[in-house]
C-alpha cells in the first residue's frame, strides 16, 4: 500500500496524519415514485493513500473522478460506504458523534468557491472565530486575540474583522477561509480546489501563503485540483484518479517526469504549457469520460486507452509498486515486465529535466 | 445561442469579483460613510434610509402613524366608540364629530380609531403566529428532508389549494367569531407561503459550502439550522411578512364584513362597512368613506414598506447567489 | 515525456503578412452606467486582425476582454451598457453604424462567437441539428432539408461520432466536450471570416480542452477563419495564438507576437502574470518546483473606481509619480510590439523564469 511515510525522510516512524484504506462511496440512484434504487454512482471505488506529517498529497483528476467525494469522505462530511480512514492513527469511522466532534479539530477543509464558502451574514471575524466558539476554546477576549492573530497571519488587516464577506475580494475571502481552517490548529487541511476559482495573480498569493503555513506549522495538505501545474508546485506526492480509482501514485518529480499510467501520460500531454516554443506532438487520448454510474468493466480507462488489450477489458488492474515508490494500476506496467522504455527511467532521476535556471 | 440581454445581471458580465467590490464598497457603505458620523445614531440611520428609499419612508410613516393611533386611541378620542346616542344618528361630520356619527349615533371618528386597534392587533397577531409556525415547518421540512418533508409538503399543498379568503371563512365559521379565532383563521392561510419560502431557502442553503464548513468544524445540526440557515432566510421572510400585514388587514376586513370576523364590541372597519354600505351609502356617505379610506391607507402603507424592504435587502443578498 | 514535445523556432507567421485585414477595431469604448457611477468596461481598445490570423486577448477577470467581444458583436446589454465611442470595421464596413436588422445579418454569418458555458448557450429544447440548421437558414437561402444536411456535415467536421444520429439529440444528452463541439459547429456553419471564442475551454476538463483547442485550430486552418481567442490561461495562449493582446482594467496594455511576449514582455503586468503562473517544470524545463511563485501584490481594481493614471500603478513595482498621474501612451517599442508603460525600458531583459 502506498505509504507517504516511507517517502519522506523527515518523519521515519511517526504515525501518518491521514491514512485511507480501500475507501468506497457509492451513491444510490433512485428513480420513480417509490424511489426504488435502480443503480449506483460509483463515485469512489476503492481508494488508498496516506499522508505524512508536513507533506502535501496532490490529488488530481478530471470531473467525475471522485476527488471531491474523497475530500469529504475523509473527514466524514459524507459517510463512506466502506473502507478505513485513520486520522493520526484513530479510525474515525468507528467514532461516535461526540468523539468525532473532537477529532474534527485535527482536520479542516478549505473550499473552492470563495463566494459561497462564507456565511454572508456573519462578519469575517465571527466566521474565523466560530470554530473556537463551537469548541469553547478560551474566553471571549482570548478568542478575539486569536482571530486577530489569524487575520494577521493570512495577510488580512485586523481592522477588517467586522466587515462582511461581500466587502472582500475573492482572494481575500479565500484567505478568510484559510484563517477559519487554521483556527483549531489542525494537523491536516484538505483543500478542495482552493485556488481554482481565483485569478492567476491571486492564485500565486494564496499558493504561497499555503506553502508558508505548511513550513511554519508542519501542516499536511490533501490538495485536490485539476490544474496540474499548481499541483506540481505545491505537492510532495501526487495521486491521479480516474472514475473513482487511483491509477497512479508517486513522488511528484517521478510522476511528472516519467508517468507510468497511460491516463497520466494523456493528462500531462493535454496541459497547455505557457511556453510558445514548445509544441505538442500529439494528443494521447480521445473521447469523453464514461459515466460513473456505468463504469466500463475491467480497467476503467480501457475505452480511451491507446494501449488497451483484451486483459484490460476484463480484469481490474491492481495498484502495484511498479518502480521504487512509484505505484501504477496498469496491466502493461508490471514490476517484472519491461514493456515500455519510460519505465526504465522510473528508477533513474531524469537529470535532463532538472537543469534549469533558478526562479 | 443566448447572448446576454438587458436582464443579465452585471456581475455575470463584468465578473463577480470586482462587481461585488464595486457594488458594495461604494453604494451602501460608501454613501453611509459620506453621510457622516451622525449616521451612527439610530435616528441618523433612519433618516439616511428614508432619504434613500423615499417611498419606503412614506410607507413606514403610514404604518407608524397607524400604530400610534391604535396605541394612543384613548388619548386622541373624545367619545366612547361604543356609546350610542340616537339624537345624533347619521349626523354629518362636524366639529364635535369630525367624521360624523353612524346610524346608532356612535361617533365614527372614535370607532375608526379603535378600529385601527382591532385591525392591527389581528394583522400583527396573525402575521407573528403565521411566521412562527411557518418558519418552524419550513425549516424542519427543508432541513430534515425525507418523509418529514414529503408529508409536510402534501399538507401544505392542500392548505394552499384553497383560496385564502375561503379558507379563512371556513376556519372562522368553524371556530366561531371572536378576536383570537379571527387571528387564528387568518394565520393559517399564511402558513403555506411562508413555509414554502423558508423551505426553498433552506434547501439551497443546506448545500452551501459554508454549511459544510460548519459541519466540518463539529457544529451540531440544530445549531447550524439556527445560526447559519435561518438568518439567511430572513430577507425574503421579512418581505413576505410585511406584505402579509396588508393582506391580513384586508382579510380581517372581509371577514368582519361578512360577519365572520371580529364581533361586537370590538369596532372593526370591515364590520362598519357592512353595517352601512348598502343602506346609507347615499344618505350618509361618510360612514363608508372613512372606514374604507382607513383600510386603503393601512394596506397601502404596508405594501410600500414591504417593497422598500425588498429593495433594501435583496441587492445585498445578490453577492451570495 | 520528452518525446511528446519538440522545440519550435519562433518563425514569424509569414503567410499572414500579406493577408488582408479582416477586422479593425479602433478606439472602442464600452461604458456601463450604473448607480455607483460609470464602469469603463472597455476603454479605448484598438487592434486589427488579418484573414486567417490567430489573436489571443488575455487578462484576468474583469479586464474587459469578454466585453470587447460582445461589443464587436453589439451584444452589450443596453441599458446599462453602451458603446460610447470607436469603430469596428469588418471587411471595411463599420458595424457600429449598422441598423439592428443589418447587424443580425452579420452575426452568425460573417462573425460568430462561441461562449464559455455550452450548456447555457445552447437552447435546451431544440435538438442541436435544428439549432445549427436554424443558423444556416437565417443566412443562406436553402431549404430546411438542405440546412439540416449541412448541420450534419458540420457535426462531422467537428468530429462528433455518429453525427447523423447525434444531430437529433438535445444538449443535455451530450457531454460538455460534445456541446462545445456542437457550438463550434454552429458558429462555423456559415463560414464566417472571424470567430470570437470567449473562454471556450475554461469549463472543460483538461483532456477535453486539448481536443477542443486542437479542433478549433484545425478548423481555423482548413476554413481560413480568423480567430480571436479570449482567455485567462497563458498556456492556452502559448499553444494557439500568433499574436497576443494583454488587457488590464479595461485597457490594452501590451500587444506582441506570442514568442516575444512570453520571452521579453515589456509591461510589468505581463511580466508579473508570466512569473505568477506555475509551470509544469518537468514539461517546460524551467524553474525547480517548491520555490515561491512570484506574486503580484494587491487586487484587481473595481472598474468603477479606477485610479487616475495607469490602472496598474497601485500594484506595480516600478510605479512612479508620472504613472499615477497619467495613463501612459501606447507606443511601439519594438517592431510589432506595442506597450503602454512609462517604464518599459526598465523591463527589457528582466524576465523571471
Amino acid at each position: 500500500m502506498p505509504d507517504g511515510a516511507v517517502a519522506s525522510p523527515a518523519s521515519p516512524a511517526s504515525v501518518p496524519v491521514l491514512e485511507v484504506r480501500d475507501l468506497k462511496k457509492h451513491f444510490p440512484v433512485r428513480k420513480g415514485v417509490l424511489r426504488a434504487i435502480t443503480g449506483h454512482v460509483y463515485a469512489v471505488d476503492g481508494v488508498s493513500f496516506s499522508i505524512a506529517r508536513g507533506q502535501t498529497l496532490g490529488l488530481v483528476g478530471e470531473s467525475g473522478c471522485g476527488k471531491s467525494t474523497v475530500a469529504r469522505a475523509v473527514i466524514r462530511l459524507i459517510e463512506p460506504t466502506s473502507g478505513e480512514v485513520r486520522i493520526l492513527g484513530r479510525d474515525i469511522l468507528a467514532l461516535t458523534k461526540a468523539e468525532m466532534r473532537i477529532c474534527r479539530r485535527q482536520a479542516q477543509i478549505i473550499f473552492q468557491d470563495p463566494f459561497s464558502s462564507l456565511n454572508p451574514r456573519m462578519s469575517a471575524g465571527e466566521i474565523v472565530g466560530e470554530p473556537l466558539l463551537v469548541h469553547q476554546l478560551g474566553s471571549s477576549k482570548e478568542r478575539q486575540e486569536r482571530v486577530a492573530a489569524l487575520f494577521d497571519r493570512v495577510g488580512l488587516r485586523a481592522s477588517q474583522m467586522n466587515s462582511l464577506p461581500h466587502q472582500f475580494s475573492g482572494g481575500q475571502r479565500q484567505r478568510i477561509g484559510i484563517a477559519r481552517a487554521l483556527a483549531l490548529d489542525p494537523q491536516l487541511i484538505i483543500g478542495d480546489e482552493p485556488v481554482s476559482a481565483l485569478d492567476v495573480s491571486i492564485q500565486a498569493q494564496v499558493i504561497n501563503l499555503m506553502m508558508d503555513l505548511q513550513e511554519e506549522k508542519n501542516l499536511s495538505y490533501l490538495f485536490i485540483a485539476h490544474d496540474l501545474a499548481v499541483v506540481e508546485h505545491i505537492s510532495h506526492r501526487v495521486a491521479v484518479m480516474y472514475l473513482g480509482r487511483i491509477v497512479e501514485h508517486a513522488e511528484k518529480r517521478a510522476l511528472f517526469a516519467s508517468p507510468l499510467h497511460p491516463y497520466t501520460e494523456a493528462l500531462l500531454a493535454a496541459v497547455p504549457i505557457p511556453n510558445p516554443r514548445l509544441k505538442r506532438q500529439k494528443r494521447l487520448v480521445q473521447g469523453d469520460v464514461p459515466s460513473p454510474i456505468n463504469p466500463p468493466p475491467g480497467c476503467h480507462f480501457h475505452t480511451r486507452c491507446l494501449y488497451a488489450t483484451e486483459q484490460c477489458k476484463r480484469e481490474v488492474p491492481p495498484l502495484l509498486e511498479v518502480a521504487p515508490d512509484h505505484w501504477a494500476a496498469c496491466h502493461l506496467r508490471q514490476p517484472k515486465a519491461d514493456l515500455h522504455p519510460a519505465q526504465a527511467n522510473a528508477t533513474v532521476n531524469p537529470s535532463s529535466t532538472r537543469s534549469s535556471a533558478p526562479a | 445561442m443566448t447572448p446576454p440581454t438587458s436582464d443579465t445581471p452585471l456581475d455575470a458580465i463584468i465578473g463577480k469579483d470586482e462587481f461585488a467590490a464595486a457594488a458594495s464598497a461604494d453604494s451602501f457603505d460608501a454613501e453611509l460613510a459620506k453621510a457622516g458620523a451622525h449616521v451612527t445614531s439610530r435616528w441618523g440611520m433612519a433618516l439616511f434610509l428614508a432619504k434613500r428609499y423615499p417611498l419606503g419612508g412614506v410607507g413606514l410613516a403610514i404604518v407608524v402613524i397607524f400604530v400610534l393611533v391604535a396605541v394612543l386611541a384613548p388619548y386622541i378620542t373624545t367619545h366612547d366608540p361604543l356609546a350610542t346616542n340616537p339624537a345624533i344618528s347619521l349626523a354629518a361630520p362636524s366639529a364635535a364629530h369630525p367624521m360624523g356619527a353612524d346610524f346608532m349615533g356612535r361617533d365614527l371618528f372614535s370607532r375608526v380609531v379603535y378600529g385601527a386597534r382591532t385591525s392591527l392587533a389581528v394583522a400583527f397577531g396573525a402575521t407573528i403566529l403565521g411566521v412562527f409556525f411557518g418558519v418552524l415547518i419550513g425549516l424542519a421540512s427543508g432541513y430534515l428532508g425525507g418523509w418529514v418533508d414529503l408529508a409536510t409538503q402534501r399538507i401544505i399543498d392542500m392548505l394552499q389549494s384553497l383560496p385564502t379568503l375561503i379558507l379563512a371563512m371556513a376556519m372562522a365559521a368553524a371556530l366561531g367569531p371572536s378576536l383570537t379565532n379571527t387571528i387564528i383563521a387568518i394565520a393559517i392561510p399564511k402558513l403555506p407561503s411562508i413555509a414554502r419560502v423558508i423551505r426553498a431557502s433552506t434547501l439551497s442553503l443546506r448545500e452551501m459550502p459554508f454549511v459544510e464548513a460548519a459541519r466540518a468544524m463539529g457544529m451540531s445540526e440544530m445549531r447550524i439550522a439556527m445560526r447559519h440557515i435561518l438568518p439567511n432566510t430572513l430577507a425574503p421572510l421579512i418581505v413576505l411578512a410585511t406584505a402579509g400585514l396588508g393582506t391580513a388587514i384586508l382579510v380581517e376586513a372581509s371577514l368582519s364584513f361578512l360577519g365572520l370576523g371580529v364581533p361586537e364590541p370590538h369596532p372593526s372597519w370591515g364590520r362598519m362597512l357592512s353595517e352601512s354600505a348598502a343602506e346609507y351609502v347615499r344618505t350618509a356617505p361618510w360612514l363608508v368613506i372613512f372606514p374604507g379610506v382607513a383600510i386603503t391607507f393601512a394596506v397601502f402603507g404596508t405594501n410600500l414598506l414591504g417593497d422598500a424592504l425588498r429593495d433594501l435587502l435583496d441587492p445585498r443578498q445578490r453577492t451570495s447567489n | 515525456m520528452n518525446n511528446v514535445l519538440e522545440t519550435e523556432s519562433a518563425d514569424a507567421p509569414a503567410k499572414s503578412a500579406a493577408a488582408k485585414t479582416v477586422l479593425e477595431v479602433a478606439g472602442l469604448k464600452t461604458y456601463f452606467f450604473v448607480r455607483q457611477g460609470i464602469v469603463k468596461a472597455v476603454d479605448d481598445m484598438s487592434f486589427s486582425l488579418k484573414a486567417g490570423e490567430k489573436l489571443a486577448i488575455v487578462g484576468e477577470s474583469g479586464c474587459g476582454k469578454s466585453m470587447t467581444a460582445l461589443s464587436i458583436l453589439r451584444l452589450v446589454p443596453d441599458p446599462p451598457g453602451r458603446i460610447v465611442a470607436g469603430s469596428v470595421r469588418l471587411d471595411g464596413r463599420d458595424l457600429l453604424k449598422l441598423s439592428e436588422a443589418e447587424m443580425r445579418k452579420v452575426r452568425g454569418n460573417h462573425i460568430s462567437m462561441i461562449f464559455q458555458e455550452p450548456m447555457t448557450s445552447l437552447n435546451p429544447v431544440w435538438s442541436i441539428g435544428n439549432q445549427i440548421s436554424e443558423a444556416v437558414m437565417l443566412h443562406q437561402n436553402v431549404s430546411r432539408h438542405e440546412a439540416f444536411e449541412k448541420a450534419v456535415e458540420m457535426l462531422q467536421l467537428v468530429k462528433i461520432p455518429e453525427a447523423a444520429r447525434r444531430a437529433r439529440e438535445y444538449p443535455h444528452q451530450l457531454s460538455g466536450g460534445m456541446r462545445q463541439r456542437a457550438m463550434t459547429a454552429m458558429a462555423l456553419a456559415c463560414n464566417p471570416h472571424v470567430l470570437l471564442a470567449d473562454e471556450p475551454t475554461t469549463a472543460l476538463d483538461v483532456t477535453i480542452q486539448a481536443q477542443i483547442l486542437d479542433l478549433i485550430l484545425e478548423l481555423q486552418e482548413r476554413l481560413g477563419t480568423a480567430v480571436v481567442l479570449i482567455t485567462h490561461d497563458l498556456g492556452v495562449v502559448a499553444e494557439t495564438a500568433q499574436r497576443v493582446i494583454v488587457m488590464y482594467g479595461g485597457k490594452k496594455v501590451e500587444e506582441a507576437a506570442v514568442v516575444e511576449l512570453f520571452e521579453a514582455p515589456l509591461h510589468p503586468y505581463t511580466q508579473g502574470l508570466l512569473a505568477a503562473v506555475p509551470h509544469l517544470a518537468a514539461m517546460s524545463g524551467l524553474a525547480p518546483a517548491r520555490s515561491r511563485l512570484k506574486e503580484i501584490p494587491g487586487i484587481v481594481p473595481a472598474l468603477v473606481n479606477l485610479p487616475k493614471g495607469c490602472t496598474f500603478a497601485p500594484r506595480c513595482a516600478f510605479a512612479s509619480d508620472v504613472c499615477r498621474n497619467e495613463f501612459p501612451p501606447y507606443e511601439t517599442k519594438r517592431p510589432g510590439h506595442n506597450v503602454a508603460c512609462w517604464h518599459s525600458n526598465q523591463l527589457d531583459g528582466v524576465r523571471h523564469a
